[in-house]
């Protein structure tokens, strides 16, 4: 039997760039934003867009990408399954790389999320699943419905409003130290209570923000990832899954199922580690429970016990364990679909770039993400050794 | 500009005996013969793991439950008058379902999790009506 063991190692991140800016550009279409990423991330590691022969990519088609760019690949990944599909398509990409599907992959992200400029699509249909069981009740975008668990999670493990406010509170003490990060001056608990109710419990400080930007990714085999510019930052393991689409049909509200029983296992199997050798974390934060519910899911605390460990600071800076350190969805940028921008923050502490917030001695970054709203799961382990 | 309009659902053929139910004033909801639990929404198969049996039958529930968990939402849907309460509840039965509770000003005090909810029929036109839920 074939055992994901196998792929540890194999396969690296030799090229990562973000576009040039995040966060509020109107003159940029969410292609452009695409094409800008891919630029410059194939900019980092000396390549062009004709040495790539593997493209992955989610919000808008692979197809419309490659026409958009001129580009002809021999292996093509259009998972989109919301903002953890550029992990699920670094997780696809090891494998393909190691079959010989591709030699050079490139995994692109970008979205006019604020702007919304060459943004497609609408609601869904009133026919559909959502447009008969839920839309009919006013859930309207993330905030009521990424929310809906955390009330019987609060039942359940005691969770208060102020230790929901905490994990904004670390979050922008991170962004402080990140010149690129959006909202920079710091915030206290008091602060992110006081700010307006978005969906209850839930206030404006606990929400991510809206913005547009991009950012790309390019992977190589073990036998070239040293040929390249920068250190290899190599993928040691990967886990992926989906459940629902609907948030009533979560299978429980007070655990990240998927998290807690696929993703965090195999993907610590696949890498060969335990809890202890994960020096960093980038767990999405979309909404201030989102950090949470993953943090105890991937067995970082016992149940019940991350709303006291982020509320302890244990993930701020000078902690135990840093958590967000570009400043997250909550505070550095959040263009819809986040999750390449927590890989690209892995990427920079791994190569020692995060000026202003570099973990000494790091070694390992794991990064978690959701799609949707605990709809899809993946979780990276990524190191530099 | 056009006024923000409520979202209404459009019934599938294996969805129609639900909305027709409700229609009539009763709770539709699936039971699976072979492991004797009922589900929601409807499909016609059990989408249980460990069952997924096709041997399914029609019920009327009881239209009672819990509240399971909610939001009070202050910034959603333009055409809902906030803040309105967008919950989920336990019926009875089994299953948990999305519902609206209907309450004046809603509050975290006033919407204990866990608490005994019943159904309210809400009919909105010739062929739509709505389950939404009110504390007992």
């Amino acid at each position: 039997m074939p055992d994901s063991r196998s792929l540890r190692r194999k396969v690296a991140i030799v090229g990562a760039a973000e576009t040039d800016t995040v966060g509020h550009l109107p003159n940029h279409s969410t292609l452009q934003l695409h094409a800008e990423s891919a630029f410059n991330a194939l900019a980092d590691c000396g390549l062009t867009l004709d040495d790539v022969d593997g493209i992955a990519t989610a919000g808008v088609s692979p197809a419309q990408l490659t026409e958009y760019l001129g580009i002809m690949p021999r292996y093509v990944d259009g998972t989109s399954v919301g903002g953890c599909s550029f992990l699920i398509h670094v997780s696809h990409a090891v494998a393909a790389i190691a079959a010989g599907y591709a030699d050079v992959v490139l995994v692109t992200h970008g979205e006019s999320g604020r702007s919304r400029i060459g943004v497609g699509g609408g609601a869904g249909g009133a026919s559909t699943i959502g447009g008969q069981f839920e839309a009919p009740f006013g859930v309207f975008g993330p905030p009521s419905m990424f929310s809906v668990p955390i009330v019987q999670y609060m039942q359940r493990y005691g969770l208060t409003e102020e230790q929901l406010a905490a994990v904004s509170v670390s979050t922008r003490q991170w962004a402080s130290l990140n010149p690129r990060a959006l909202m920079r001056d710091p915030i206290t608990v008091e602060d992110v209570l006081n700010s307006r109710v978005i969906a209850w419990p839930l206030h404006l400080l606990n929400c991510c923000l809206v913005t547009d930007g991009g950012g790309a990714l390019v992977l190589v085999s073990e036998e070239r990832a040293r040929d390249f510019p920068k250190p290899p930052v190599w993928v040691l393991g990967r886990g992926e899954s989906v459940q629902h689409t609907n948030i009533s049909q979560m299978w429980d509200y007070t655990e990240w199922t998927a998290a807690a029983k696929i993703t965090g296992p195999e993907a610590f199997r696949m890498a060969g580690l335990d809890h202890s050798a994960i020096d960093h974390l980038m767990l999405y934060d979309a909404f201030s429970h989102t950090p949470i519910y993953a943090l105890e899911a991937l067995g970082f605390t016992s149940a019940g016990e991350a709303g006291p460990w982020f509320a302890e600071m244990r993930g701020a800076p000078g902690g135990a364990l840093p958590v967000n350190t570009n400043g997250g969805g909550l505070s550095y940028t959040h263009t819809g679909m986040y999750g390449m921008f927590a890989i690209q923050e892995a990427v920079r502490q791994l190569r020692k770039e995060a000026t202003g917030r570099q973990i000494n001695d790091i070694e390992t970054s794991l990064v978690h993400a959701p799609g949707g709203w605990f709809s899809a799961t993946a979780t990276l382990i990524l190191g530099n050794q | 500009m056009t006024t923000p309009q409520k979202p209404l659902p459009q019934a599938t053929p294996e969805t129609q005996e639900y909305w027709d139910g409700l229609q009539r004033g009763e709770l539709r909801v699936q039971r699976c013969r072979a492991c004797n639990r009922h589900y929601f929404y409807p499909r016609p198969f059990c989408p249980h793991p460990g069952c997924h049996s096709r041997d399914v039958e029609w019920t009327t529930a009881s239209g009672k439950g819990k509240l399971h968990s909610y939001v009070i939402a202050h910034r959603a849907h333009p055409a809902f008058a906030s803040p309105y309460v967008i919950a989920v509840v336990t019926l009875d039965e089994g299953p948990k379902m999305m519902t609206n509770i209907l309450i004046e000003d809603p509050t975290p005090q006033t919407l204990p999790a866990g608490a005994p909810v019943e159904i309210v029929y809400e009919t909105v036109n010739e062929k739509v009506t709505l389950p939404k839920f009110r504390l007992v």
